[in-house]
């Protein structure tokens, strides 16, 4: 089955509406604005990062610092067989020490990334503290890890795949859910 | 930078020869070295992919840079590395390769990287042991980590192996870098022109499917690669050729020679380079040449070895 | 003293006489006493070789027992029991042991071990130099008396061609030939031939030359004395056409080759495999098509093993620092008969170059059913299917590079001087 006869569970509009409500609680939430830093987990939580700090660019007129995080050599369940390696850069921006740093990514399962990309950062300095911002939470989580901003709760079965589209790496928005054996 | 068949990276639990790898798996493990050359450009040059895995640098002869840079490598990716130097202990003491191989498997390392004198000691030492085995070079064999480093050199200049105008230069005969890069050079169809004198070139140089001549000049003509091989100082007493000067005379790669080649050709050597012998200094200091960045890639393109063959869960 | 067998239905085959018949044989007080169809055996010791081929026992001129030096790798007594295995009656051994057999002492105690085996005649071949360094003749009259049947350095070439005449015309006064093996200085530091695979692996080669250079030099020297000189293991297509030429002018020359030299190429080596590490080392296509023909025409007098054992210790090693050799006497048979199933030979030739021709170089008893000859006897079944386990040879060596391989053709009964030495079927 194409992913074209597969109808969406969030559009590009609900994607902006959900993308806009994160910033505006992060805004909420952290009254020293000018402390965050951004910094977007690989593959897709960079591009998510930069529309929130567009957000708040926005809304506050302030440039938050921006960063982007590859967490592959960090990942306890990586997987080597056969698949052409996907790393990619890290760049962090200014010291962390005393900063609050938002970590970005689309989807939250089973938590093993965003414990990389915690272990990861923290290689590069203390921060305050950190936070956590998904677009999606699908549950099932492996280890005690709680977002701090979601866009959307989707329940799903472990059988399930979902994949985030977005503009800037494929040329749309939209999330779709499907069955694993589905392609 | 030429692009990967995805899902055909390198799976292999080993890293023997050139000639084992496929265009694919060449191709994937030079897009994986690639991907680590940034690893060593971040500020914290450490990542934990391979935390609590043990390789060993089982070095049977001397070897500095390879065994520095397997190092590097290895500490880069937070594996524990060991250094032995079997000349200096087991060897001496009359154990056999095989007692050697056996006792430091026993210690359970996940890979032991392999340096010595004879051809095939690598290939020998996979057949004994269940522990991963990685070629840092036997004899006149293979020396597969060069030869990938050197590709990935390439594959960052260049935009693509296919009809690539490589010329290699100097000691045929006794260069394990010459064949491992022939052999991989020849899967990805790049254009191989070899040049020695005679008495460094195997009598069957006809096997190796490349033009074969004496005059660098001819050689290094429209070549967008010259790849330059460290001669040894003790070849002169086998009675291969004269004196170091005369050898200078006609292989060493001058500026002369140098107009010769394509305006955008990059210079290779593996090190430790002989100033003035197989290469002259304005060359070897000019902007064509990459020897540094060779070494750079060194780094990288073990990582990256060392990462596919010892990382992750393999069986998913 | 034994007593009578009597071998009945075997396909009797005995190319110095020409027999070739189904038909029994009769032994009696250690010599061929009588063959035809129907015999008595009046007591005898009956054995039914129905289906198999009654042969004169090989011999074989080129072995390697270690004894005395290198008890482990193999001794007389195992050298002689792998021999009757493989159906071979008489082998002779180099004088490479330790001690050297360059003097007429080394040679009594291979003769005296030899019998004692009770095996395969075990006849010793006297160092041609001292030590085997080349510098100074051996005291070849006084191994002569002791026993050798001819004199070597193998192993080793005597490059010196001043001292290989010398050695040819002293050893003349006994009617010994010298064997020569032929590799001059070319070859040092070589491990495998030099070609395609030293070329793609970066292995030292062996070029063919060093082999053809010395065996024209001694044809050259046998030419201008008049003195025989055997070529130890030929190899290569340059040796085989000197040799080929040297014999149409009617020179003393004669040579020998060894099974793998006429069964496998240097493309083996692709795997590193030191049991395919020996000296002369394994050639290419061209020389084993050349070797083929050498044998067919007659220019190859005689099959020899060059019987190599070494321990396995030795042997699992890097390829270049493992020594030389593979074990051959078990695995002769089946190789040769595999020269008779491509038709290169027929199967009384092949008979002929285990037999009676390599007897005829050296003067060697045996070889031959002739009435009256000494009763050595093979008795082979020559399809018989079997796959090589080196664990279970007679040799102590384990070093073949048929290991694993199934052969067809298999040695059943040996007598030797009228002896049953080698029957594991009971026949």
């Amino acid at each position: 089955m194409s992913d074209q006869n597969i109808p969406p569970i969030m559009d590009s509009d609900d994607m902006e509406r959900s993308i806009m409500r994160i910033s505006h609680e992060i805004i909420e939430k952290n009254r020293n604005l000018s402390s965050i830093v951004l910094v977007g987990i690989h593959t897709r939580g960079v591009p998510i990062a930069k529309r929130i700090a567009n957000n708040i660019n926005k809304l506050k007129g302030l440039e938050v610092p921006f960063g982007e995080l590859d967490i592959t050599f960090y990942r306890d369940d990586f997987s080597t067989k056969g698949a052409i390696l996907n790393a990619a850069k890290t760049d962090i921006p200014s010291d962390l020490p005393g900063k609050t740093i938002i970590l970005v990514d689309d989807v939250l399962y089973t938590g093993r990334s965003i414990r990389a990309a915690v272990d990861h950062l923290l290689d590069y300095g203390r921060p305050a503290r950190v936070q956590l911002a998904v677009l999606l939470d699908r549950g099932h989580r492996e280890l005690p890890i709680r977002p701090d901003y979601v866009g959307k709760n989707i329940p799903t079965s472990k059988e399930q795949r979902i994949q985030v589209k977005l503009n800037e790496i494929d040329g749309k928005d939209c999330v779709l859910l499907t069955d694993a054996d589905s392609d | 930078m030429p692009t990967a068949t995805e899902e055909l990276n390198f799976t292999g639990k080993n890293l023997i020869r050139m000639a084992d790898l496929t265009a694919d798996e060449i191709r994937g493990l030079i897009n994986t070295g690639l991907r680590f050359k940034e690893v060593s450009e971040r500020e914290i040059k450490k990542v934990p992919a391979l935390r609590g895995k043990t390789i060993v640098n089982l070095f049977f002869e001397p070897s500095t840079r390879t065994r520095t840079s397997f190092e590097i490598a290895g500490k880069r990716l937070s594996a524990d590395v060991i250094n032995i130097s079997a000349s200096a202990s087991s060897i001496s003491k009359g154990e056999t390769f095989k007692d050697t191989i056996l006792n430091i498997s026993a210690m359970k390392p996940n890979a032991i990287v392999i340096r010595h004198s004879s051809p095939g000691a690598a290939l020998i030492a996979s057949q004994i042991t269940d522990c991963s085995i990685i070629n840092g070079g036997d004899g006149a064999h293979a020396h597969p980590t060069q030869a990938l480093l050197d590709l990935m050199t390439i594959a960052e200049k260049k935009k693509n192996f296919e009809n690539l105008n490589v010329t290699i230069v100097g000691d045929i005969l006794h260069s394990r870098v010459a064949r491992s890069n022939i052999n991989a050079l020849r899967s990805l169809n790049a254009n191989i022109t070899l040049c020695a004198p005679p008495t460094l070139m195997p009598p069957r140089s006809d096997v190796f499917g490349a033009k074969i001549t004496t005059d660098i000049k001819k050689a290094v003509k429209g070549a967008d690669v010259v790849m330059m091989l460290r001669i040894q100082q003790e070849r002169m007493g086998q009675g291969l050729f004269p004196s170091l000067r005369e050898y200078a005379r006609y292989f060493c790669l001058t500026p002369e020679v140098m107009k010769e080649t394509k305006d955008d050709v990059i210079i290779m050597h593996p090190g430790p380079i002989n100033r003035g012998v197989e290469i002259s200094s304005e060359v070897a200091d000019g902007n064509k040449a990459v020897i540094l960045y060779q070494v750079t890639h060194g780094v990288a393109m073990r990582m990256a070895v060392l990462y596919l063959i010892c990382g992750g869960t393999k069986d998913e | 003293m034994s007593s009578s067998i009597l071998i009945k239905n075997g396909h009797v085959i005995d190319p110095a006489s020409g027999l070739d018949e189904k038909t029994d044989l009769l032994i009696t007080n250690g010599k061929v006493a009588s063959i035809g169809d129907n015999q008595e055996g009046n007591g005898a010791k009956v054995i039914d070789a129905s289906g198999l081929i009654v042969s004169p026992g090989f011999v074989d001129l080129h072995v390697h027992f270690r004894e005395p030096g290198y008890e482990y790798k193999e001794t007389i007594k195992s050298g002689a029991m792998s021999a009757v295995a493989g159906g071979f009656s008489s082998v002779c051994c180099m004088a490479n042991t330790s001690p050297v057999n360059d003097n007429g002492t080394v040679t009594s105690e291979i003769v005296k071990k030899g019998l004692e085996a009770k095996a395969a005649r075990v006849y010793p071949i006297g160092a041609v130099s001292k030590n085997l360094d080349g510098k100074e003749l051996a005291e070849i009259g006084e191994m002569k008396e002791a026993g050798a049947v001819a004199i070597s350095d193998d192993g080793k070439c005597v490059l010196n061609p001043k001292m290989i005449r010398s050695a040819m015309e002293y050893a003349s006064m006994f009617g010994l030939t010298v064997i020569e093996h032929c590799e001059d200085e070319s070859a040092k530091d070589g491990v495998i031939n030099e070609g395609e695979v030293s070329a793609r692996f970066g292995i030292k080669g062996i070029p063919p030359t060093a082999e053809d250079s010395i065996a024209s030099r001694n044809i050259v020297i046998s030419a201008y004395t008049g003195l025989p000189t055997h070529l130890a293991h030929i190899s290569t297509k340059g040796t085989v056409d000197a040799v080929r030429l040297a014999k149409a002018k009617g020179l003393k020359v004669t040579c020998e080759v060894t099974p793998h030299h006429f069964t496998i190429t240097e493309d083996e080596l692709e795997s590193f495999d030191t049991n395919f590490k020996m000296n002369p080392p394994l050639r290419t296509k061209e020389d084993l098509k050349a070797i083929k023909e050498g044998l067919k025409d007659g220019t190859i007098d005689c099959i020899a093993t060059d019987h190599a054992p070494h321990a396995s210790w030795e042997k699992e090693v890097e390829l270049d620092k493992a020594p030389f050799g593979i074990v051959g006497l078990e695995t002769a048979l089946p190789l040769s008969l595999k020269l008779v199933e491509e038709g290169v030979i027929s199967l009384t030739q092949m008979i002929a170059l285990l037999t009676c021709r390599p007897s005829a170089i050296f003067n060697l008893p045996g070889g031959s059913l002739k009435k009256g000859s000494p009763a050595d006897i093979c008795i082979f079944d020559s399809q018989k299917k079997w796959i090589v386990e080196p664990e279970k040879f007679l040799s102590k060596g384990r070093n073949s590079p048929f290991n694993g391989k199934t052969l067809k053709g298999k040695n059943i009964v040996t007598i030797v001087d009228g002896n049953i030495v080698y029957n594991p079927a009971n026949l």
